[in-house]
């Protein structure tokens, strides 16, 4: 009754071109952003910030990263924890060495380092597909944690072995650093993730993502009809990389503070990020969001239950998360196959005939 | 012979038994994606089940005990006996048929003519699934896992090696057995797949699904037969690994190893599983040793996967594995 596109006319090419089509989305669109930057932030406390807002806008930044790759190029990476581990190192060694520098640029260079890693790791994607590429990708994953964990000069020499960010600021507002106000962490990984999750939206309508989606649905057929593989396949992974660097430099910059290789940037995490982008669902911006606030707020949701309401032992808590979430895997896989964002289109397109029936 | 040649002589038997051990894993892996295209992710995580279920079977623990405990506030643990190692590994793998056939009935039966990559996904979820389910199951803690298997230091090979190079090769007990188990085991599979019924049925589906159907083979007898094999090659691999390592959480990464030993050997190859195994083991182990200490050491964590992707870029298929045909 209230979402339909009937009496919303379009007069313009850039009217009909644009990205919420539909009057109620769009008025959505900005009151949501409204709420998330003007009103939030000034009701955050520490533990909304560490505990769900914080890791859901980086997990965010990084299931984009890996939507890029596996949901719009159809390259299946199990490598996102090695990236997220050079974008974290990259943005550790700038901030040291370049102290006068503002920390945004530092995780703007960070992401860029990730990128032509990422690129580097895939040229192999051009020969290798499939399977064959998902484990492929692992090399990439063992090798680079191994890689921070064993050459001192990324950690620059201290003897834990691990990573600390300085406290570092922006106008003023710190930023890093165990001084951090919840409501300045919440508004840096917000402005990152508003400004990325733009930048994705964009590049996948146009004429870039029509490339990915090209090579991702037949790779041969594509380049027969004149899209260059090596060019899509490695835009898709450079852009990728770049956004899962931002998310590894945000994550041990803002939300950590301290980070170690293996244990912060490990196999499971790579996992983790698949998942968001499978629950969520391939191939959608909005999936990445589904389903990383999903994966970030289920947790939370079964440790309050469980833990704190029916006095379980953590342990046996966590056992039963593995099992709902692979269970839940599972269970999307063979119900929606396209995930939460594919529910979320049902649910509008219902919602355009509501009242009427048909 | 130099020092030096014999240390690296003993290096690469050392690597030879390893390898071994991932080809058992790798096995798993071939027997699933041949019969059923499936890219068994899960395999590691059977192992770790597999082995799981089979100490708690001997030691007479009770199923979900922690679960139990923590509803209803009872303080059970055990059963007041123990089973036989033979009886506790027929029980355990009688639970890993039943296990097919759950996955079977309740997953692949839903999945069927879906993308490659789902069913993948699908099994990934399955691990974590099982992880979680083993753990709640039989308690997370390290266990020992003993059915009777020698264990130790070798002394006929150390002896006889010591008389003919005056250098006494250090070779675990275990591991000859493990690798008298995995050659047994490969021999018995050979067998069923070449000379049984259900075995030709088998290789009738892995060579085409839809021509198997059509000339009256059970697709859904065939995929809970293969998972119930690979549960068993399952049980066999968390054994042997069991009683090396013990039962604990990192025997599921095992199963990452054996990855770039399928690709390496080819996935829809058997041979191609053993001897990317023994390739895999014995270069982790020789470059260790040669290289190793030049760079900081621990390099068995990526080797394996470097070494394959490599390979790879020249030979897209792996040693063994079937070309790769593209058609649009």
């Amino acid at each position: 009754m209230f979402y339909r596109e009937a009496g919303d006319f379009k007069t313009s090419y850039k009217d009909d071109n644009q990205t919420f089509p539909i009057r109620l989305d769009r008025a959505g669109y900005w009151v949501a952003l409204a709420v998330a930057f003007l009103i939030v932030p000034f009701m955050v406390n520490d533990y909304w910030v560490n505990a769900i807002f914080a890791p859901f806008f980086i997990y965010a930044i990084a299931a984009l990263g890996l939507n890029i790759l596996t949901g719009y190029a159809g390259q299946v990476s199990l490598g996102t924890g090695g990236f997220m581990a050079v974008g974290a190192y990259a943005c550790y060694k700038l901030m040291v060495a370049f102290p006068e520098v503002n920390i945004v640029f530092h995780v703007l260079i960070s992401g860029g380092i990730t990128a032509v890693v990422g690129v580097a790791f895939g040229l192999p994607s051009l020969r290798i597909k499939g399977f064959y590429l998902a484990v492929a990708t692992l090399a990439s994953q063992f090798f680079l944690v191994w890689l921070f964990n064993k050459v001192p000069w990324f950690y620059n020499y201290s003897a834990s072995g691990q990573i600390n960010a300085p406290e570092r600021s922006v106008f003023g507002v710190v930023v890093t650093g165990p001084h951090t106000e919840a409501w300045a962490k919440y508004l840096i990984c917000l402005i990152f993730l508003v400004a990325l999750a733009w930048i994705a939206r964009n590049l996948t309508r146009g004429m870039m993502g029509r490339k990915w989606m090209g090579i991702r649905d037949m790779d041969i057929a594509a380049e027969i009809i004149g899209v260059n593989p090596l060019m899509a396949k490695m835009t898709a992974f450079a852009a990728s990389s770049f956004f899962v660097g931002v998310a590894g430099a945000l994550f041990f910059s803002v939300y950590l503070g301290a980070a170690e290789a293996g244990e912060s940037f490990g196999i499971t995490k790579s996992f983790l990020i698949l998942f968001m982008i499978i629950i969520g669902g391939l191939g959608s911006i909005f999936g990445s969001f589904a389903g990383a606030a999903f994966m970030v707020l289920m947790p939370v949701l079964l440790k309050n239950v469980l833990v704190g309401m029916m006095g379980w032992p953590t342990d046996l808590a966590a056992h039963l998360e593995f099992m709902i979430v692979g269970g839940l895997i599972v269970f999307f896989l063979i119900v929606e196959p396209h995930g939460l964002a594919q529910l979320w289109r049902l649910t509008k397109d219902k919602l355009r005939l509501w009242p009427f029936p048909h | 012979m130099s020092e030096q040649l014999l240390f690296a002589a003993e290096v690469t038997l050392n690597g030879l038994m390893a390898g071994v051990l991932y080809a058992l894993v790798a096995l798993g892996f071939v027997l699933i994606f041949k019969a059923s295209g499936i890219f068994n992710y899960a395999q590691g995580v059977m192992a770790l089940f597999a082995a799981m279920t089979l100490v708690g079977i001997q030691q007479g623990q009770i199923p979900f005990s922690h679960l139990i405990n923590a509803i209803f506030g009872t303080e059970i643990h055990h059963f007041p006996w123990h089973v036989p190692s033979i009886i506790a590994i027929i029980a355990a793998a009688g639970v890993m048929v039943g296990f097919a056939w759950i996955v079977e009935r309740y997953i692949l039966k839903h999945l069927v003519g879906q993308p490659d990559i789902i069913l993948f996904m699908a099994t990934i979820g399955l691990a974590y699934f099982m992880e979680g389910f083993g753990d709640m199951m039989w308690g997370s803690e390290l266990k020992t896992l003993d059915v009777g298997l020698p264990q130790g230091l070798n002394e006929t090979v150390l002896n006889v090696t010591d008389k003919l190079f005056g250098y006494g090769f250090f070779i675990d007990n275990l591991d000859i057995v493990a690798a008298v188990v995995a050659s047994l085991l490969v021999a018995a599979l050979t067998i069923f797949s070449q000379y049984s019924k259900q075995g030709r049925a088998l290789r009738a589906v892995a060579d085409d699904h839809s021509a198997a159907l059509s000339v009256g083979i059970s697709l859904r007898f065939i995929w809970v037969l293969v998972w119930s094999i690979a549960g068993f090659v399952a049980l066999v691999a968390g054994i042997m690994w069991g009683a090396k390592s013990g039962v604990q959480f990192s025997l599921s990464l095992i199963a990452l190893k054996a990855l770039p030993v399928l690709m390496l050997g080819g996935f829809t190859s058997i041979p191609g599983a053993i001897i990317g195994g023994l390739i895999i083991g014995v270069g982790e182990q020789l470059f260790e040793f040669a290289i190793g200490p030049l760079i900081g050491g621990a390099t068995q964590n990526w080797f394996a996967y470097v070494l394959a992707l490599i390979f790879l870029v020249f030979r897209p298929q792996g040693l063994f594995g079937e070309k790769i045909i593209e058609r649009v």
